[in-house]
């Protein structure tokens, strides 16, 4: 090993390589640390306590799931990617049977269609109220305010779950989306309990904004944190609120409608600062804007079939033709991309490759970007606006 | 023996351990402990001051030095992170000799003045509040000796050039200190920004409703 | 050797006092954050959970005592002691009653003020001595934030010592039995006083929203960190002994001590309601309010607190010169 060919294990960010008059120092924030939302490491080189350089390495929550998926037929891969944006299991489902409805040229029912809108929008409230508390209890701390705001509104998620539970019987790994449907129907009454539970919601969501983003200490230490302009967002490929906190109008929702999305009117919310503080008005309002576009849609829910394919017997039932699809949907976190290619033939019953796009591996990319320059305090701050899931980003 | 002179034993006793403890060769080596001890040491003649009815001394002794002088002094060691072997063993140089010179003659002459001063007066009482040191005197006499009004009276009368002097001397140390410590970050090292106009979406943010290679119907 | 016997008897009865009333006292806060935020808080151990405190000190005394590689073994041993030592330490001056008092220093606050800026230095000691990065910037950020918040507390304690003309803490609560209540009157700078000097506390026993020092969401616990058992468990009641000594002494200077209002059957338990009622005032804020980083939190101190507190001290004194004299 030379000089000029420097082995595969070389850290290229070495304290030694620095500026040797500026008392530099390297944190390495997590793997194991309280805030950086599952195993996810940032190597800070600090100037006492200001950031000079960020480098996030991540993949400690690794467990193979792509390759898993070509392991499996494309029925069995459903269940299977519950768990990797686990904050938002439904979109998670959703984005792979897309794709493999694509791939297999199924058409799914209009009322599956509709279905899958309301869940996909209840389980954005469910995800931004669990990253409203998570983001209060980084800057509040598991012991002050911040676990306050994080209670309440994980109780809030967990009517949302318990209203998942009338429907697919599972609080967390739902496995409804079946390929060319839902396996579940809606039970009597669930749309009135749907009703209690966003009117409750939205009857606290003042006390909750009273409590985090209208809160004084909240806006010193968002605004102006972590700020991410157009051109950085676009330039590495951010989606979801982040992009739109960027003052870009893009959301898949309205831009390349799926769902129900073309009946449905979805208004895009959208901030120019780019800071920590727009990413939080973003999702506040996308917070109503869910509760809106479920209520419509469970107003003009039509009847009929929820599953166009043929009933599901057999788990092989499925066979492509050689061929890929690309699928991408709005989740709470950006746009999750299903990637899938079919080898067709005796290897046709499962992805020959699946590869899914993490809107969090996306915005964590940003980190290198906007760290330097900030404190230790703000590292916390930022990467809790960016919302990442490491499941989602390790996958 | 009255309590008196039991603390007095006590403390004084504590604060030579102390100023021992920091020259010892086990701790001296380490010095944070060195100036912990130092620490120990200024709390013990606290003690003593507070002994001697000084309550006002005692505490300032306690807040100026032990408390503010003495963190920084821990502060600034402990941030150095000196390791014991990087402490050059103790090497007799002339200016070693010489100050080792000059020390032994201040402790002379005080113990001169201290014998000479016990001499004068009749004894030396240590019972508060008639601790006449030396038999000195000055103007206003004891009453009140030590107090905060007595000192407060002293202080902006007698002293009242020198104490204004020594505190616009303590601002001018202030306003350099952070003169001297501010400085710029100018090394912040981030990365240069990707290059955004090879983004589809760069060229065209407002036509992004035209965006269809998404989705599915 | 009277005094001495005395001293010892009132010094056993304030640390056991002290020490129950602060175990007790975390119960207290268990229970109102458990309360403010739809919980229930401690029920098993003992009827309302009584005895958690009990249980909670079992558990740390059986804890394995772990010294982390590279760590000041001498320093990481002695800092916890030191820290309940100096909070301790500050009540043997405070006066629960005309009569409750361990010393009434003729320089009471002063003497409250030194051991307070002096437990920066334990804290100091444990944030070095973990050899752990996040311990030692946790120490770092007490260090600045102690010797910043000591300006303002020493300045609002200031302006009591020139309304009352005294420094000592006894003398300070006759004062305000004759003259009224410091938190009250003279109405308007009293009150601000006493909010700054609530504030100041906030930041010196490390309160949210100043608690940037232990910061467990961005410094994992601070100086607590490499922490285990029973040192732990000391540190831990240094703070809370801290918080509830610097509660009484809030009570002694601002809210007239022992006295009732109007004077209505004053004595200890008037100490002891209002100190506990500051008490569990400060983990009502800590469980209400997010934190502020540590450039906002020294903004707040110097451009904000200190130059109100040097206002209020000179206009204490022009109140003394012209109104009351």
């Amino acid at each position: 090993m030379n000089a000029r060919h420097p082995g595969p294990t070389t850290d290229r960010y070495r304290l030694e390589q620095m500026d040797a008059d500026a008392d530099l120092m390297v944190l390495n924030f997590g793997p194991q640390h309280p805030s950086t939302h599952g195993v996810f490491r940032i190597k800070l080189i600090l100037d006492g306590e200001v950031v000079v350089r960020a480098i996030p390495y991540a993949g400690y929550l690794h467990r193979g799931v792509e390759k898993l998926l070509e392991k499996l037929t494309f029925a069995q891969g459903v269940p299977i990617v519950d768990k990797n944006d686990y904050v938002s299991p439904m979109t998670n489902e959703q984005a792979l049977v897309m794709a493999f409805e694509k791939l297999l040229k199924i058409e799914v029912p209009r009322r599956a269609r509709w279905m899958r809108t309301i869940f996909a929008e209840l389980q954005r409230v469910a995800s931004h109220m669990l990253w409203l508390g998570t983001f209060a209890l980084d800057m509040g701390g598991a012991l002050g305010g911040g676990s306050g705001v994080f209670i309440y509104t994980f109780r809030e998620r967990d009517y949302i779950l318990d209203l998942f539970e009338m429907v697919t019987g599972g609080r967390f790994h739902y496995n409804t989306h079946t390929i060319g449907g839902n396996r579940h129907d809606i039970p009597a009454g669930w749309d009135r309990e749907v009703f209690k539970v966003l009117d409750l919601i939205e009857s606290r969501l003042p006390e909750y904004e009273a409590m985090s983003s209208n809160n004084a200490i909240f806006v010193a230490r968002t605004k102006g944190v972590g700020v991410i302009d157009k051109d950085l967002a676009l330039g590495l490929g951010l989606t979801g609120p982040i992009l739109r906190a960027s003052g870009v109008p893009f959301d898949l929702r309205r831009d390349a409608p799926y769902h129900a999305y073309d009946e449905l009117k979805v208004n895009v919310a959208t901030a120019t600062a780019g800071d920590c503080q727009a990413r939080a008005q973003v999702r506040v309002a996308e917070l109503r804007e869910s509760i809106r576009l479920v209520r419509d849609g469970l107003a003009g829910l039509p009847a009929g079939g929820i599953n166009g394919g043929k009933p599901i017997k057999m788990p092989q039932q499925f066979k492509a033709m050689a061929g890929q699809a690309y699928v991408g949907i709005d989740t709470p976190r950006g746009e999750l991309g299903t990637f899938v290619v079919a080898g067709g033939g005796d290897k046709g019953t499962a992805p020959y490759r699946c590869k899914i796009r993490a809107p969090s591996l996306h915005a964590l990319s940003a980190l290198p970007w906007i760290l330097p320059g900030h404190t230790v305090s703000d590292v916390v701050v930022i990467l809790g606006s960016l919302d990442p899931i490491m499941g989602e980003v390790d996958r | 023996m009255s309590m008196e002179l039991i603390l007095f034993y006590v403390l004084g006793g504590g604060a030579l351990a102390f100023a021992a403890a920091m020259l010892l060769p086990n701790v001296g080596r380490n010095p944070i402990h060195s100036a912990l001890s130092l620490v120990g040491t200024l709390f013990c003649l606290a003690g003593l001051y507070a002994l001697l009815s000084a309550h006002l001394l005692s505490a300032l002794q306690i807040i100026v030095y032990a408390g503010a002088v003495m963190v920084l002094f821990t502060f600034v060691i402990m941030l150095l992170n000196l390791q014991p072997d990087e402490i050059q063993p103790v090497r007799l140089t002339t200016l070693k000799v010489a100050a080792g010179i000059i020390g032994l003659f201040v402790f002379g002459k005080l113990i001169t003045a201290i014998t000479l001063a016990a001499g004068g007066a009749q004894s030396v009482d240590l019972t508060p509040h008639s601790a006449a040191i030396g038999g000195a005197t000055w103007e206003g006499g004891f009453n009140g000796y030590g107090t905060i009004r007595e000192v407060g009276r002293m202080l902006y009368t007698t002293f009242l050039v020198p104490f204004e002097l020594v505190s616009v001397l303590l601002l001018v140390a202030a306003v350099g200190a952070v003169v001297l410590a501010k400085r710029s970050l100018h090394y912040i090292d981030a990365p240069t920004p990707p290059p955004a106009k090879l983004n589809r979406l760069a060229n065209k943010p407002e036509a992004a409703a035209t965006h269809d290679d998404h989705g599915h119907h | 050797m009277q005094g001495l016997l005395r001293g010892l008897v009132y010094g056993g009865l304030i640390i056991t006092v002290l020490m129950t009333a602060t175990a007790w006292g975390m119960w207290l806060e268990r229970k109102l954050a458990a309360r403010m935020q739809s919980r229930i808080g401690p029920n098993v151990v003992g009827k309302f959970g009584l005895l958690q405190p009990v249980a909670d000190l079992m558990k740390l005394l059986q804890k394995e005592e772990i010294y982390p590689i590279g760590a000041d073994r001498l320093l990481f041993d002695l800092a916890p002691f030191l820290v309940t030592t100096f909070a301790i330490a500050t009540a043997a001056v405070v006066p629960f009653s005309a009569d409750a008092v361990g010393a009434d220093l003729d320089v009471g606050i002063l003497w409250v003020l030194a051991l307070g800026g002096l437990m920066v230095i334990p804290v100091w000691m444990a944030g070095w001595a973990s050899n752990n990065k996040f311990a030692l910037i946790g120490g770092m950020r007490a260090v600045a934030q102690s010797i910043s918040y000591g300006v303002p507390l020493v300045l609002t304690s200031l302006v009591a010592v020139v309304f009352t003309g005294t420094m000592s803490l006894s003398g300070m609560v006759k004062f305000q039995i004759a003259h009224g209540w410091l938190a009250l009157w003279p109405p308007g700078p009293g009150v601000i006083a006493f909010l700054l000097f609530y504030m100041a506390l906030l930041a010196e026993s490390n309160r949210i929203p100043f608690d940037i020092p232990e910061a467990e969401s961005e410094l994992v616990a601070g100086i607590t960190t490499e922490y285990t058992g029973m040192k732990f468990g000391l540190l831990y009641v240094g703070e809370y002994v801290h918080t509830m000594v610097g509660s009484a002494i809030a009570a002694v200077i601002f809210l007239g001590g022992w006295d009732g209002p109007f004077h209505i059957a004053s004595g200890l338990h008037w100490m002891v309601i209002k100190t506990v009622a500051l008490f569990a005032s400060v983990y009502w804020v800590r469980w209400s309010l997010l934190r502020f980083r540590s450039d906002q939190l020294m903004r707040l101190c110097w451009v904000y607190l200190v130059p109100l507190s040097v206002g209020l001290v000179i206009f204490a004194a022009l109140w003394r010169h012209f109104v009351l004299s």
